[in-house]
């Protein structure tokens, strides 16, 4: 371990570290309970450095969400394109806080089937895509 | 608190004629057209010994030309070095941005006039890469890689506000029907042609080339069929603004040298700047941007003008949900009621308060980091009567306002401008 890494410590690659091991972590702030996902280092609510590692249940509901056609270069490298679209959302936990995050499971092409306040459960998406770090990224899908 | 310790004006305003112009017309001939429009509005004329700074509004030269240090090399272009030549970045706010800290730097007596550049252009990349760019302005780390695309993070804004308000296509297809007819009477817009008429030109090809005529009824008709493709559901292509390369230039003046220029000056009275996280998921809502309510709010209260003083204004209309929203956040209509408005035309060029008499972002084109000065300019010709074509709304226009945002609202600023 180097002097950069602390395994504790809330950061940017020990939340991704998490999300590769199937967990979706936020942080809880000692002094006045408040939930952050993803977590981070200090309480979005009262600005102290007092958070501590949470897991999230992971359920939630649909809070916003597109249809994309036309894709960010991540996502095309994904094989995403304007016959396949996939679809970004945000996600109100049932904790409280909000995420962003790939939707799946739902029919990309006919979004006017997806319907905001839907529940889902989340999903961790594994990248194993040519040229691409393998990783996983952040998914719902309807519970 | 809250007041600008001397007036300051806008003496000067002008673009370069906005479009796709890469490789024809690049970063020096988009600025130096802008100038010399500019400096034929000053009435009394200007010269480069005049012009204390040059303050510089642009997103992302960066990436979208592999260019940086924006600041002298524009300066350099107008004979305005070795004065200082900073470079303002807030996304597509910009040039919002640099407007206003040069007019908080005239108010502060540091210097009586300074030369607004906003610039950007766009289309040096291909179409990807304008994706990617643009995508930068959102939260890379948590957005980003859930697969947000700028159009797609306003794409959901809309899906939250239809299902708090109800809002529907039709209502999204009235904002851009509204901003190309104005378009079409903007000689420096990209996109000169309303709605029907690109319907009605899309029926010639066809019926040129032989095919079924398309039973089009009207321009709803025309956005529902596939030459309205989706982009991000659900905002069609023609829910977009345009990517475009362009620059605008403003001249502001203090109040004890303005009359030098000009015996009309166009009184700035009221600025705002707010901010918001850039991640959407970390705002308490999604269906108000409340980076443009704080703007706002300031610049009420410098001016002591209200939502109703407001005559015309210019709102960032980088997608047609962002009409919608800036009408309500900006106080001009309750939330869920802006789209009443539109319906009932009251934002048209001949109603009760004109939004977007330049086209908009949507017709006359979005360079991104020229948009907040290329909206001045609009208030600026509509102040002075000089607006072309037929776009000059019919009333003497006393106070006007601009709303320039940042990426998905992470970033606002709001203008108010007197006779
Ligand atoms: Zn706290």
């Amino acid at each position: 371990m180097s002097e950069n890494e602390n395994e504790n410590e809330i950061t940017i690659n020990n939340y991704l570290k998490y999300l590769s091991e199937g967990k979706l972590m936020g942080s809880k702030c000692k002094i006045c309970g408040h939930v952050d996902v993803p977590a981070r280092k200090l309480c979005s609510k009262c600005i102290k450095p007092e958070n501590e590692w949470i897991e999230m249940s992971g359920k939630g509901k649909i809070a916003a969400f597109t249809s994309i056609n036309v894709g960010t270069p991540y996502f095309v490298k994904k094989g995403y394109d304007r016959k396949r679209p996939y679809v970004f959302s945000i996600i109100k936990l049932d904790e409280g806080p909000m995420v962003s995050a790939q939707l799946v499971g739902v029919d990309e092409s006919h979004p006017e089937t997806i319907k905001i306040e839907m529940p889902v459960k989340v999903k961790f998406l594994k990248v194993e895509v040519e040229g691409l770090p393998e990783k996983v990224d952040l998914g719902f899908e309807p519970a | 608190m809250g007041k600008l310790a001397r007036k300051v004006a806008l003496v000067g305003a002008g673009t370069s004629k906005f479009g796709q112009t890469f490789p024809l017309r690049r970063i020096p001939e988009h600025w130096t057209d802008a100038w010399l429009n500019a400096v034929a509005t000053v009435d009394n004329g200007i010269e480069p010994k005049d012009i204390e700074a040059c303050y510089v509004g642009n997103y992302s030269a960066d990436l979208f030309n592999h260019q940086g240090h924006l600041g002298p090399m524009i300066s350099s272009l107008v004979g305005l070095n070795p004065k200082p030549a900073p470079r303002f970045e807030g996304a597509c706010a910009s040039s919002g941005i640099a407007m206003r800290q040069a007019l908080i730097t005239i108010a502060s007596g540091l210097m009586d006039v300074i030369c607004v550049s906003g610039i950007e252009v766009m289309t040096e990349v291909p179409t990807v890469g304008v994706t990617d760019a643009l995508a930068t302005a959102s939260d890379v780390s948590f957005e980003y890689t859930a697969g947000a695309t700028f159009p797609g993070l306003y794409a959901a804004i809309a899906t939250a506000h239809m299902h708090k308000y109800g809002t529907t296509h039709e209502d999204l297809m009235r904002v851009a029907i509204k901003n190309h007819i104005n378009g079409k009477e903007n000689p420096y817009a990209q996109m000169q042609r309303s709605i029907k008429d690109l319907m009605e030109r899309k029926i010639a090809k066809i019926k040129g080339a032989g095919g079924e005529v398309p039973d089009w009824k009207d321009e709803f008709d025309y956005l529902k069929s596939p030459s309205n493709p989706p982009i991000a559901w659900p905002l069609h292509l023609f829910d977009c603004s345009l990517v475009t390369d362009g620059a605008a230039c403003l001249f502001l003046a203090s109040e004890d040298v303005a009359k030098k220029f000009t015996d009309n000056p166009i009184w700035i009275t009221g600025t705002g700047q707010g901010s918001a996280a850039i991640a959407m998921h970390d705002r308490s809502t999604l269906t108000a941007l409340e980076a443009t309510v704080e703007a706002s709010r300031q610049a009420y209260q410098m001016s002591g003008r209200g939502p109703k003083d407001i005559q015309i204004a210019e709102v960032h209309d980088c997608f047609t949900i962002a009409e919608i929203c800036a009408m309500e956040d900006l106080g001009f209509y309750e939330k869920g009621k802006a789209v009443e408005a539109i319906k009932n035309k009251d934002t048209y060029r001949d109603g009760v308060k004109p939004i977007n008499t330049s086209g908009g972002l949507k017709s006359k084109g979005h360079p991104v980091g020229a948009t907040g000065a290329a909206q001045a300019v609009e208030i600026f010709k509509q102040m002075r009567g000089i607006a072309e074509r037929d776009r000059q709304v019919k009333f003497d226009v006393e106070i006007a306002m601009t709303h320039n945002l940042g990426g998905s609202g992470g970033s606002c600023v709001v203008t108010i401008y007197e006779k």
